[in-house]
């Protein structure tokens, strides 16, 4: 994220305006903002577990001791043991290999498809606030119809047609991500169109489209960013989830969801084959919402 | 106020009909057939059955005449019969399941409110005190951690650990226990949370600083004045709530084998029983819908400035 970029030049002017302390020299909207977060203890603990989560997965194949797909099947559903550290499971692979190289596709999905709810949404939720008229109407009742529909219900029906797989998940939450933060984006657009500093713009001969690039969005930005943070987990849940059910990740391919909504069934006999996984899902998911709740925090206190 | 409620219940049949035109393009739109089974234990059919079998379910007509057929049966209540179970009709499943889905949702939804507003109005009194920490992280705990992961802790430690309720079931309300709260947490935390919110900002407003002013106790204070007050947008809640609720029951339905129609939707998918698929989506979608038109009524009704 750009979040640590100073602001220069004529942008420092426009973000000031955000901030509305017009001199308060050198402190910008960001630079503030980052120094809040420094500060939020449980947002940085937060922030360490996902860099770790991060390493984990970009690492993967140097921090498993074994391949995921290593079957021995001498030692099936075995509790934690020396050679196994967080035990087998019904094929004998070894349980902490398959953790590891699950972060993978937990930090795939929710990065990458983040990536992809911002390039729908926001230009939609730009355009559909910035030009108005007819535009708006059409594009603000489709975004009330995808909204209306339930959410969840949406992402397993696409995937159940679609069929289990990494870049079908990133469709269907491509799909169906993008609503919210278009309609967030539409809102900040519409409140910024109205601002002097526009009309100003307009009044110097700035043409549309710098307009849009250089004084709306980028004072449209922190609801964006917040958005994106909290949609991250989001996505990762909804892939855990998924997974679980087992329209997600195809096996052999390790996913934590999947992982747990295999293991639950035996979860009387072998309770590590689910307790594992689930609690790999439950730390990512607290990570990413105190980071998220810190972020939303530093740059929206007003929020708070 | 009686025209606008015309309106909005009229508003419903495009809503629904929307939702059913959306889910039947999604199924027809994309590859698989419910004659060429991917689900377990399915045998691959001839072409000479498979036609057979396109013919006695009306796959073999065009598209939007299937659609039609199957608008103007809904409307009468007939979804057909199951793909998967075909003995027996997709109303009479949805008959058998959804009381029990109801149930289950409705007493989770009756916890999350009293238990959000409880948490919520805790944290906002004692702000920055226990009272406050408790409510937050019970709050951040349940809206984070997704409901089939605590599920699992809940039978560790409920089940097996102390061993208190079954692991899955119905049939007793000891039964009901953990999928339940499981299912509650979620809407619970988001409930406590905008309590918390709201509430903090009521305590703080200038006809609450009166109220102190005149001499009214502490309880008169936070129910008659600031609760009343800060309820207002947390009604706005409830829509997205009967969705959390209604979403989350799949997972809690499918890990404590409750057999409600959640349970019977993720079955439904994978053997593409169109049928059954159309059916609960329709009666999820039209169920929120109107849950969604119910909630902007009670609005109104909280709220005597909103007027129609």
């Amino acid at each position: 994220m750009a979040l640590s970029t100073p602001a220069s030049g004529t942008d420092a002017g426009a973000l000031a305006a955000a901030g509305a302390r017009p001199a308060a020299r050198g402190t910008s909207l960001w630079r503030d903002g980052v120094r809040r977060l420094l500060r939020n203890r449980l947002a940085m603990a937060g922030g360490l577990v996902i860099v770790l989560l991060c390493l984990t997965a970009i690492f993967a194949n140097v921090l498993a001791p074994l391949p995921y797909t290593k079957t021995n099947f001498g030692r099936l559903n075995e509790p934690p043991s020396q050679d196994y550290p967080l035990g087998t499971d019904a094929l004998g692979r070894d349980l902490l290999s398959r953790m590891i190289y699950g972060a993978r596709v937990s930090m795939l999905v929710g990065l990458g498809a983040q990536v992809i709810v911002v390039l729908i949404g926001v230009p939609i939720g730009a355009l559909s606030g910035y030009v108005g008229g007819r535009v708006d109407l059409v594009l603000t009742r489709f975004v009330d119809v995808m909204y209306a529909f339930p959410r969840l219900l949406f992402v397993i029906l696409v995937m159940s047609m679609l069929g289990a797989g990494l870049l079908n998940i990133f469709i269907a939450i491509g799909l169906t991500g993008w609503v919210g933060i278009a309609r967030q984006t539409r809102a900040q657009v519409l409140a910024i169109k109205e601002k002097e500093y526009m009309d100003a713009a307009r009044a110097l001969g700035v043409g549309a489209g710098r307009r849009l690039a250089r004084h709306v969005l980028p004072n449209a930005l922190t609801p964006i960013v917040v958005s994106v943070t909290f949609g991250i987990p989001e996505a990762i849940f909804t892939e855990a989830a998924l997974s679980f059910i087992g329209v997600g990740i195809n096996p052999p391919t390790p996913s934590w969801g999947q992982m747990v909504g295999e293991g639950q069934q035996y979860i009387r006999s072998y309770w590590h084959l689910c307790v594992f996984p689930s609690i790999a899902i439950a730390v990512t998911m607290l990570s990413f919402t105190f980071f998220g709740d810190g972020v939303r925090d530093a740059l929206d206190p007003k929020l708070k | 106020m009686f025209p606008y409620i015309v309106k909005r219940v009229l508003w419903l049949v495009p809503t629904i009909g929307a939702m059913a035109l959306v889910t039947f393009l999604v199924m027809h739109a994309t590859p698989g057939s419910p004659l060429d089974p991917v689900a377990e234990g399915a045998n691959p059919l001839s072409p000479e059955a498979q036609k057979n079998l396109a013919a006695a379910y009306g796959l073999d007509k065009p598209l939007p005449q299937q659609f039609l057929i199957f608008l103007g049966k809904a409307v009468r209540g007939d979804f057909g019969t199951s793909f998967v179970y075909k003995t027996r009709t997709v109303l009479e499943i949805l008959r058998e399941t959804f009381p029990i889905s109801l149930l289950l949702g409705s007493m989770a939804l009756a916890i999350a409110i009293v238990g959000g507003l409880t948490l919520g109005i805790l944290a906002a009194v004692y702000q920055n005190r226990m009272w406050d920490y408790v409510s937050v992280t019970l709050a951040t705990v349940g809206v984070a951690i997704p409901n089939f992961v605590l599920a699992v802790f809940f039978i560790i430690l409920f089940s097996f650990v102390i061993p208190l309720f079954p692991t899955g079931g119905w049939d007793s309300p000891r039964n009901w226990v953990l999928p339940t709260v499981t299912l509650a947490l979620a809407p619970m935390g988001i409930i406590a949370r905008f309590t918390r919110a709201s509430m903090l900002e009521v305590i703080r407003a200038d006809f609450t600083l009166t109220a102190r002013a005149k001499g009214l106790g502490e309880l008169p204070v936070i129910f008659k004045h600031a609760l009343k007050n800060a309820f207002i947008p947390i009604v706005t809640l409830l829509g997205p709530m009967f969705a959390a609720v209604g979403t989350g029951s799949f997972f809690v339905e499918s890990i404590f084998r409750v057999p409600g129609m959640g349970r019977f939707f993720v079955l439904s998918m994978t053997g593409r029983d169109y049928p059954m698929i159309m059916a609960v989506v329709l009666t999820y979608g039209a169920f929120l819908a109107v849950m969604n038109l119910v909630v902007d009524l009670l609005y109104g009704a909280f709220d005597p400035r909103i007027r129609y």
